[in-house]
């Protein structure tokens, strides 16, 4: 290529420019590689390799299918799993709400009517669409993956390309395997050094939208780099990624290394022999090239970050634990919503966090439903008791983490502290089912969204880390975790 | 599903200042459960707009009688949040055809664009000036005129141009939708597949 460029007649700066073209990051290259046409001046027409579909957003694509009179165009493409809905206890007895057994009822029928693999309730596979996709190998390095839910972005850990879609996208996508997309802008966010004790993935994730606001990696796709990530496990990865779109980005991506192979190696959807071998080839050079350019570029200080909580309505109101909530004044533009988001939560300008009373602790969902976030919680709750004036909802992601929670014996030191273990779904992190945090009412959760309501009718959300809900959970307030890791 | 076309647009608006409205505002998560497209207009803002006894809430505009139309004038970072394409449904059950505002969060942006909601983007400075304007006077006409990609205060003749996708304006004006696009590649995507490596 540089002896090519010798040829040519051009300044240096010139050829500067134009090497740097060529180099591509690692979301150019997963995404290149998957455009089947570019519609001129128009969105590229994008291969998608793996379709999630759960019973909320699917339905009306489904009826869409039916009015067309099409069928899903790649049945093994795609995989469908019920969670949004779900009741976590009692899951062997009919489900009680008529309109969530109907919901559950459609995406059986229309699974079985298509062909796809179907994990539904009381199914050993069953769970959170976002955890047993990385589970069974469906989520793959290099892959394009969606679902009608945003925090798709959790498979970007391995180095795929990971969104959320609307409904409409959602009967594309069981149509025809494609999307039509706008290629988006990139950012890379690096975080360097090292986290201290008693920070984590959510921490992290949480400081860096907190500096960003809940907008500002809007039209942007993230990659994630340095000694931080690169030190990070691919569960506490998938939280990062996770929390992408609460920054208004549409995914965020980790390339793959070896933890990321190792991972997904035997796993049940893994390529085996051949095709493992194909598969290798690709994934040899999913990295981001040195000199390749982002559109913007940002760096920050692992040990900089302090273990964090949001204080307002939405996940880019978080603060570290030590620290007073924001006067005001110090909020850029918005004072009126600014204020409004504190008096719903019932707190002042300047106030502390710590020793926040706590009615609710949620240890769950999507982005801390994994077997790692268990391990972390039960660290903190061993030889401890649950205070009595907190509810505790612990809810594993999935059967499979469900099944280690028992083998690794953290059940029993969770029931010996005065807990109890509910079954997989999605749960209160979106209170669809009947896991309400109820009006007033103060719940330190694991989840991903502190939005007005998002927890039940006028339920109000404290967000953070498994072992900040853990340390909550057992002093019955907020408390910095890092007090209470032995 | 295809919808209906989209060329000029003159209503008055309702104008709803508040910043960061996320999905979960605009269709609270418990209302999602339909397994059909129907009735979700009459959940739109519910949580903001009725109280828990289900009796309107007198101070949210939705409420309050001056205000009309088939324009949402919204704050800043309009529908952040959740990919429910539920939040564009309520918007356009409701009678919504447009939606203003001076940032939109990236999905719900398109899935307003799927089903035939037309969302401007437009400056600060602009969306000051409409909120004053709807305010100062509820009767206030705004023009959106698609094929131009203008909005404009009627009374004064204030405009601005905002952006819209070339290909996807073409849809809006015709009531195209992506997925007969998309049959039409069915060849060319399943020789595609072939040699995809995973």
């Amino acid at each position: 290529m540089k002896r090519f460029l010798k040829l040519l007649n051009l300044a240096d700066s010139k050829k500067t420019i134009i090497l740097q073209q060529m180099k591509k990051t690692l979301f150019d290259k997963v995404w290149d590689s998957h455009v089947v046409q570019q519609i001129k001046d128009g969105p590229d027409v994008l291969f998608i390799d793996r379709h999630m579909v759960h019973e909320v957003t699917s339905p009306v694509a489904f009826l869409g299918l039916d009015n067309r009179n099409i069928r899903v165009l790649y049945p093994e493409r795609t995989f469908a799993t019920a969670d949004h809905n779900t009741p976590t206890i009692n899951q062997h007895l009919p489900v009680a709400d008529p309109l969530s057994a109907k919901q559950l009822d459609a995406l059986e029928k229309n699974a079985k009517a298509h062909g796809i693999s179907y994990w539904g309730l009381g199914h050993e596979k069953n769970g959170i669409v976002h955890v047993v996709g990385p589970e069974y190998g469906i989520t793959l390095p290099g892959a394009t993956i969606v679902c009608g839910d945003s925090h798709t972005s959790t498979h970007g850990a391995f180095g795929a390309i990971a969104f959320g879609i609307g409904t409409s996208e959602v009967e594309m996508v069981l149509s025809t395997q494609c999307i039509l997309q706008p290629k988006p802008k990139k950012m890379r966010i690096t975080i360097k050094g090292s986290l201290e004790k008693g920070v984590g993935p959510k921490d992290v994730a949480l400081f860096i939208i907190s500096q960003l606001s809940t907008s500002g990696a809007t039209g942007y796709f993230v990659e994630y780099a340095g000694e931080v990530f690169n030190e990070m496990s691919m569960e506490g990865r998938m939280t990062v990624c996770n929390l992408s779109i609460e920054m208004g980005a549409r995914g965020g991506m980790i390339a793959p290394d070896e933890k990321t192979f190792e991972y997904i190696t035997g796993r049940e959807f893994t390529p085996k022999g051949q095709n493992w071998d194909k598969a290798m080839e690709y994934w040899s050079d999913l990295k981001t090239d040195a000199d390749a350019v982002f559109d913007q570029e940002l760096v920050f200080d692992g040990n900089s970050i302090e273990p964090m909580i949001t204080y307002g309505t939405n996940p880019g109101m978080g603060i570290g634990i030590s620290k007073g909530i924001p006067k005001a004044e110090s909020i850029d533009g918005g004072t009126a919503t600014y204020k409004k988001s504190l008096s719903y939560m019932g707190y002042e300008e300047g106030d502390r966090m710590i020793g926040k009373e706590i009615d609710f602790v949620f240890l769950g969902s999507c982005t801390n439903g994994r077997i790692e976030d268990f391990r972390a919680f039960t660290e903190i709750v061993k030889g401890r008791k649950k205070a009595s004036n907190v509810t505790a909802w612990l809810v594993p992601g999935s059967h499979k983490v469900e099944k280690a929670i028992e083998e690794e014996g953290l059940l029993d030191i969770l029931k010996e502290s005065g807990f109890e273990l509910r079954e997989p779904g999605c749960s209160a992190c979106l209170a669809m089912n009947d896991d309400k945090v109820p009006t007033g009412k103060y719940a330190i959760s694991t989840s991903n969204r502190n939005f007005e309501g998002r927890q039940g009718p006028g339920s109000r959300t404290l967000l953070a880390s498994p072992i900040m809900a853990a340390a909550a959970a057992v002093t019955g307030k907020v408390t910095d975790p890092r007090t209470l890791i032995n | 599903m295809a919808y209906d076309k989209f060329k000029v647009l003159t209503s008055t608006a309702v104008p709803l200042p508040i910043e960061n409205v996320d999905t979960d505002q605009i269709i609270p998560a418990r209302f999602l459960k339909a397994t059909e497209r129907v009735g979700l207009g009459d959940n739109l803002f519910r949580d903001w707009r009725y109280n828990n006894d289900d009796s309107p809430k007198e101070d949210f505009v939705l409420n309050n009688a001056k205000f009309s139309g088939k324009i949402l004038l919204g704050g800043k970072n309009f529908g952040s949040g959740s990919s429910r394409e539920h939040a564009a449904w309520a918007i356009y059950d409701y009678g919504f055809r447009c939606v203003i505002s001076s940032f939109f969060a990236d999905i719900f942006r398109n899935n307003c664009l799927n089903i035939g909601v037309l969302p401007v983007q437009v400056s600060a400075e602009y969306s000051v000036k409409m909120f004053e304007a709807v305010n100062a006077d509820p009767k206030t006409s705004i023009t959106i005129d698609l094929e131009n990609q203008k909005v404009t205060l009627d009374n004064t003749g204030e405009s601005e141009n905002f952006d819209i996708n070339p290909y996807k304006k073409e849809n809006m004006l015709n009531g195209f939708d992506d997925i007969d696009y998309l049959l039409n590649l069915k060849e060319e995507i399943k020789e595609f597949s072939k040699n995809t490596p995973l």
